[in-house]
């Protein structure tokens, strides 16, 4: 288990824009994912975790020693951390084989077991054939194998792994989960996990915070966080594009229904605890719950919106419809055949897919 | 050995003496202002920079200064070896070393700064000792850059002329390198002597330079 508490201020200067990291979370054994854009403070805050950045104030605890504490001066040098670092750019000592780089890692274990150890490391990981080599000459699903057994390699207490499908192609990603799927299953200790990726924070995460300039803005199970982004910005971090802004015209604890207007149209909706009538919010819809019909000179229903069909693009499963107002629907790709030719649209939004920020 | 091969002879042993210390000197310098932060870092830089751009003279006045048979320094190098330090042939090796020395700080300071960072971070959250990383990682990285600089600091070595001449004087047999030795034939008017001197000097260097380029660092494949 880690607990960390950082707080970190880096002052603006002509080449570095100024910046201010301040969070605080626990990670139990399983995957922990910081998920966030470029520039939200995930590497620093692995390298304050793993000792390349002294933070100006905080405690970070693994299991029950003290990495770094602020009010006591602690400060361990990265040597002393026994943390797995496997860096965004693989970071495999190119003057060494694959092999060496595993020696190189196992350093402080005695000559025997060592050995032991290296060979053990090279057969589980599909190392065999490329051991002998270096990394400029071997695959990149053979290089991040590498640098995953070499980040283990010392038995870690902890083992963070910096965007490791960062510039990965899409069959060589699949691999990589598929393999941190197996170190998960066997590793005992809290995996912390930066991406940017919110497939990979569904595929692995039990756990994943939300980062934003240097701030976790939400924490919970990816579901949960998906079902209920705690805010406007973490809906767009996720990739909600359905936003819209909206009032509340009626709430009835009692039917527990609620009615809300946004761009002239009424919609029927749950009822949202902690709401008050009147209440400016952001409406949020994903763009896989709302579904569509054609018009034909129909009448819209409650909960139907008419508009125009911008826009249609194609992706590997699925359409993605634009229409006016802003809405963006996403449909399977039959049901889309089976509407093509509708002239005008009628969108409807299911009064259980309606969430308000 | 004829007295005319000696002043070659000894600019190669005082050059090879100069690079070697320099090597050990430059290498040390080079990793502190790499990885160390503190007060006064540039002008520590600047300070290593200086013999490559004062003038001979003041430099070999400034050691003159500093290591001369009254100074505190040749006193204790004195009270060593039994003989002051000056007009000797080891004072040559000073006088190249200090000539060598920046050469090799800024080179390896440059390697050491651009190439290896990551692969150092790695290292280090590995449990890599500072010398551990320094060997095994960080060096052999910047192997190229480095040996490219001992090689262009060999050859600066082994053409040194001013400050040589300031410290170590032009006693023939005993302190007269080949740098020196050609501006003392001229002087005599010796020109056979000066012209073997010159060309295999010129041969020598042209090889090393040669020599350096082919080491130098290339474009590291990703």
């Amino acid at each position: 288990m880690i607990e960390a508490r950082i707080t970190k201020r880096i002052a603006p200067s002509p080449d570095v824009a100024g910046f201010s990291l301040d969070l605080e979370f626990q990670a139990r054994p399983g995957i922990t994912a910081l998920f966030g854009t470029a520039g939200a403070g995930k590497t620093l805050t692995f390298d304050a975790i793993a000792g390349f950045v002294r933070p100006d104030a905080g405690r970070i605890m693994l299991d029950d020693r003290i990495l770094f504490d602020g009010a006591s001066r602690v400060h361990l040098t990265p040597q002393q951390r026994n943390c797995g670092y496997v860096l965004q750019r693989d970071g495999l000592f190119p003057n060494m084989t694959l092999r060496e780089n595993l020696v190189f890692a196992a350093d402080r274990l005695p000559r025997l077991e060592r050995h032991r150890r290296v060979n053990e490391t090279v057969e589980r990981f599909q190392l065999t054939e490329a051991a002998g080599r270096r990394p400029q000459e071997v695959s990149k699903n053979e290089k991040i194998r590498c640098s995953l057994a070499r980040g283990l390699m010392s038995s870690p207490q902890v083992l963070l792994l910096d965007e490791p499908s960062h510039g990965l192609d899409p069959p060589s990603r699949t691999e990589l989960l598929r393999l941190l799927r197996a170190v998960r299953a066997d590793f005992p200790r809290p995996i912390l996990l930066a991406t940017c990726d919110l497939e990979e924070c569904f595929q692995l995460a039990d756990e994943m915070l939300v980062l934003r300039h240097g701030r976790i803005v939400q924490r919970g199970r990816p579901r949960e966080i998906l079902e209920h982004p705690a805010s406007v910005e973490v809906a767009r971090l996720l990739g909600i594009s359905n936003l819209f802004q909206a009032e509340i015209t009626a709430l009835d604890p009692g039917r527990n229904t609620s009615r809300l207007r946004f761009q002239e149209h009424e919609l029927t909706g749950t009822y949202f605890p902690g709401h008050l009538l009147g209440d400016r919010v952001w409406l949020c819809v994903r763009a896989g719950d709302l579904r569509v019909t054609g018009r034909n000179g129909a009448r819209a229903e409650a909960n139907q919106v008419p508009a125009k069909l911008l826009y249609v693009s194609e992706m590997p499963q699925s359409v993605r419809l634009e229409f006016t107002g802003d809405i963006s629907v996403e449909l399977a790709r039959n049901e889309f055949e089976r509407q093509k030719d509708n002239e005008d649209w009628l969108v409807e939004f299911p009064p259980a897919a309606l969430r308000v920020l | 050995m004829t007295n005319s091969w000696f002043p070659l002879w000894l600019s190669l042993r005082v050059a090879v003496l100069a690079t070697l210390i320099s090597v050990a000197f430059g290498l040390w310098m080079a990793w502190v202002l790499a990885n160390r932060e503190f007060r006064g870092k540039e002008l520590v830089d600047a300070m290593v920079t200086l013999p490559l751009v004062l003038p001979p003279t003041v430099l070999g006045y400034y050691l003159l200064v500093v290591l001369g048979t009254s100074s505190p320094l040749g006193h204790i190098y004195e009270s060593l070896f039994g003989a002051p330090l000056v007009f000797t042939w080891q004072a040559a090796v000073v006088a190249s070393t200090l000539h060598a020395i920046p050469l090799l700080t800024k080179s390896a300071r440059a390697a050491f700064e651009s190439t290896s960072r990551n692969y150092e971070k790695a290292a280090r959250a590995m449990g890599a000792s500072e010398w551990r990383v320094f060997w095994r990682v960080t060096l052999p990285l910047s192997r190229r850059a480095v040996a490219a600089a001992s090689v262009t600091a060999f050859a600066r070595a082994l053409g040194d002329f001013g400050v040589t001449l300031m410290i170590a004087g032009n006693l023939p047999g005993k302190t007269q390198t080949a740098a020196v030795g050609i501006y003392d034939a001229v002087q005599r008017g010796d020109t056979r002597a000066a012209r073997v001197l010159v060309l295999a000097l010129s041969v020598a260097t042209l090889a090393i330079v040669y020599a350096a380029n082919r080491l130098g660092p290339r474009p590291v494949a990703e």
